[in-house]
Parts: C-alpha cells; sequence; structure tokens
C-alpha cells in the first residue's frame, strides 16, 4: 500500500504560515539528502536540514519550532544552491526562526554578551546576530 | 558613470585596513573611490522573509540616497554589504507592492525610490572595468613565492544570482593573486560558510570551522588566506586564539583583506597600523617573502 503525503491530508496551519513566509513549497522535497550533506554545521544540528524538511511534510512543525537546528543555520545559502528540486532550504528554515522571533525571545539575549567579549566583536557580528536571532 | 563607495558598518572600525587600503590601491589605479554622503548600515544580513519589508528598509534607504546623490552605482568591499544591498534592491523592485509599501513609509525622504543605482563589488570593478592586465602593469613589488588561499565564504557567491563568478568554481581573487605575482591556490573550504554570526553564542561552532578552513588551505600548500568580508575575517583571524587553545597541534595563518596585498604590490607602503587590527600577526611571512 502506497501512502500519499499531501498538503491536504497534513492540513496544519503552520506548515502553511512556514511556506507562506518562505515563499517555498516543501512537499516538492523527495529526500534526497543533498541538503545536509553540503551543510557545514550539521555536527551541530538536532535534526539534519532534510530531517526539517520531511518533519514540515508530516506536519510535526512543534518538534521543529523546537529543534535546536534551526538557530545553528547560519544562512550561507549552500542547500539553496544545490537543491534539485528548487527549494530555498535556507528561506524555510528563517521562516522556522521568524515564527520563534514573532511569538518569544530568540536564542540571542544581549545582556548575555560579556562585557570584555563585546570589545573585540566587530560591528558586523553582532548586527547579524541580532537580526537573526532575537525578536 | 558616477561611482560611489558604501563602506558599511566595519569598515570603520575592525576593518578600516581594508578600506584603508582599498581607498590607496584605487587612487593609485586611477579610480579613486568616493564614499557617498548620509549612509546607514544596511543591516548586513538579508531578511529571507516575504512579508517583513521592515527588514529591507536600511538598505533601501541607502539606495534611494544614492539615486539623489546622482550614483550610477555603489560600490563596496564588504561581501555582506555587497548581498544584502543587491538582493534587497531585486526583492523590492520586483513586486509592485512592496515598492509602493517601502515608499510610503519613507515619505521622509527627498524622493521616491526608484532602483536606478546598481551595486557591485570592488572586485567585479578591479577584473571587468580596470581589468586585471591593467593592474600587473602597474604592479612594482610582485608577491613572488607567496602563495595565497582565497577564501569566497558563502555571500560573494551565493545565492547564484548575484553571485561574482561562477558559484561552485570561482576563480575571480586567485586570478587576482596571479597578477600580483603570487600564487593563488584552490583549497577545497574556500567557499564553505566560516560560522557568520554564530561567532557570538555558539562560538564552538566558528572555531570548528577556522580549525577546517586553515587546514584544508594549509594542507593545499596556502601561507595566507585573502577575503573580503569582515565577518569572515573576525572568524578566520581573531577566532584562531580560541581554535589554537581548543586544538593544540593547530598551527596559525595570516588573514588579510585582498585590499592589502595589492597595496603592497603596488608598491604602497605597509602601514603599521594595520598590524594591530590583526590577529595572527602577518609581518614575519611579509617579512620573510621580502615584501616590506
Amino acid at each position: 500500500m502506497s501512502l500519499k503525503i499531501t498538503r491536504e491530508k497534513i492540513k496544519n496551519f503552520l506548515v502553511d504560515k512556514i511556506e507562506e513566509i518562505s515563499g517555498q513549497n516543501v512537499f516538492d522535497c523527495y529526500q534526497c539528502g543533498i541538503c545536509s550533506s553540503g551543510c557545514p554545521v550539521t555536527d551541530y544540528m538536532d535534526y539534519s536540514p532534510n530531517q526539517v524538511i520531511r518533519l514540515l511534510q508530516l506536519g510535526s512543525v512543534d518538534e521543529i519550532l523546537n529543534s535546536k537546528t534551526i538557530w545553528i543555520c547560519s544562512t550561507c545559502l549552500q542547500c539553496s544552491t544545490r537543491c534539485p528540486k528548487g527549494i530555498e532550504v535556507a528561506k524555510v528554515m528563517e521562516a522556522l526562526r521568524t515564527i520563534n522571533l514573532r511569538q518569544r525571545e530568540g536564542t540571542l539575549k544581549p545582556e548575555d554578551i560579556k562585557s570584555k567579549e563585546l570589545k573585540d566583536l566587530p560591528p558586523i557580528a553582532l548586527v547579524s546576530a541580532f537580526r537573526k536571532l532575537t525578536g | 558613470m558616477k561611482s560611489g563607495y558604501f563602506p558599511g558598518c566595519t569598515l570603520k572600525t575592525n576593518a578600516k585596513h581594508f578600506e584603508d587600503s582599498a581607498m590607496q590601491v584605487m587612487e593609485v589605479l586611477g579610480h579613486p573611490l568616493e564614499e557617498m554622503e548620509n549612509w546607514i548600515c544596511c543591516g548586513t544580513v538579508f531578511s529571507m522573509t516575504t512579508d517583513d519589508l521592515m527588514l529591507q528598509l536600511a538598505s533601501i534607504r541607502n539606495l534611494l540616497r544614492a539615486e539623489n546623490q546622482g550614483y550610477d552605482e555603489l560600490i563596496t568591499l564588504c561581501s555582506m554589504c555587497y548581498n544584502t544591498l543587491k538582493r534587497a534592491k531585486e526583492f523590492i523592485l520586483n513586486d509592485e507592492e512592496n515598492l509602493r509599501k517601502v515608499n510610503d513609509f519613507m515619505y521622509k525622504e527627498d524622493s521616491k525610490f526608484k532602483g536606478t543605482t546598481d551595486v557591485v563589488h570592488l572586485l567585479s570593478i578591479l577584473k571587468d572595468r580596470i581589468t586585471f592586465e591593467e593592474i600587473k602593469n602597474k604592479v612594482t613589488k610582485p608577491l613572488t613565492d607567496l602563495k595565497i588561499g582565497a577564501y569566497y565564504g558563502c555571500l560573494l557567491v551565493r545565492p547564484k544570482e548575484l553571485a561574482i563568478d561562477d558559484f561552485e568554481d570561482p576563480t575571480i581573487m586567485e586570478e587576482l593573486v596571479d597578477t600580483l605575482g603570487g600564487e593563488g591556490v584552490v583549497f577545497p573550504y574556500r567557499l564553505e560558510c566560516c560560522g557568520a554570526y554564530q561567532t557570538i553564542i555558539e562560538k564552538d561552532v566558528t572555531v570548528k570551522r577556522t580549525y577546517e578552513i586553515i587546514n584544508s588551505a594549509r594542507n593545499a600548500g596556502c601561507e595566507a588566506l585573502i577575503t573580503s568580508c569582515p565577518l569572515c575575517a573576525f572568524n578566520l583571524d581573531q577566532r584562531q586564539k580560541e581554535t589554537s587553545e581548543e586544538f593544540l597541534e593547530f598551527s596559525t595563518m595570516p588573514v588579510f583583506y585582498f585590499t592589502e596585498l595589492m597595496a603592497i604590490a603596488l608598491g604602497l607602503k605597509w602601514n603599521k597600523d594595520w598590524k594591530k587590527l590583526h590577529y595572527i600577526d602577518p609581518v614575519p611571512l611579509l617579512k620573510e617573502k621580502g615584501l616590506i
């Protein structure tokens, strides 16, 4: 018996929202895994990029919204440029972060940056981290 | 063609040597950089959300001001400024509704944003407008016997629509090194992310990336790296401190902005102030090669 996963069967508001914010169709993914093989930071992730897309297809959004993966992604765009189905995985990661950031705090708390470190950090590091990791 | 120079946040501080050397180099090449007025930080990273135009405004405001100052193009030195300004421009111009909304929001600016100013990276100007042949003619102190790895990172080559060269196999920076009389060495990790802004809360990630990237370069025979991104430079240079503490067998490598090596090759004086902005001291290598 074959089981076909479709958006209609999953009917998940958050999956629709993630697709809207990212402009990507996650149901296009056929799990080749090239996004994960090119990703330079999978060592630090709890779900690899292709697993994130798979969980979205299955409607397991909470699992991903609470994952470490979406915050470790550094938007290097390697996955997006290599996906044979044209899915911009980095945009999906951004949408997942965005949903978190619009509801609660991000992972970066300014008060946690030690003043000793702050002295050495270039503006480009601070601005980019605040833009990606704070709400 | 009127060209403006867009510095961005870090070129006036931690990457001052990038700006200084680029200014001097462009003067020698007969294309002095003219800084645009009243610029603000571009935001450093492009927001990939389709529904939040606020995050595009810093970039668009810069482009609008450049338009009003009569610039046909804005030249950036920083890879992140290049990427962010260029993507913001395309994102807003490709959608009439977005264009209308950002213009409504920026009603206090002198005019409406039209998108007439191009965004160009300095490397493209060097290759396409000045040409490497012309630069070669002006080299007075060739970087003989210096093996340099060009670290592109992410944002000069991705997304592929705005890559300054082939997005999987660029050669522009290696060609530049060859032009300066050095040897541009291709190494495997030259397009791999340095960990970017993870350097603040996930320092381990950037330390491991630095370890892998520098080792990859060393194994390919590089003696130093060049880059055009101040965040890559911070991670690859300053983070070698933590990398050396974490990986005891790690041996360090100097990291330059490409314009610093251009300045040396074009016969300009190595500025001692630049040394302070490096973590790994490049002076011993430059002395060994007879370049300073």
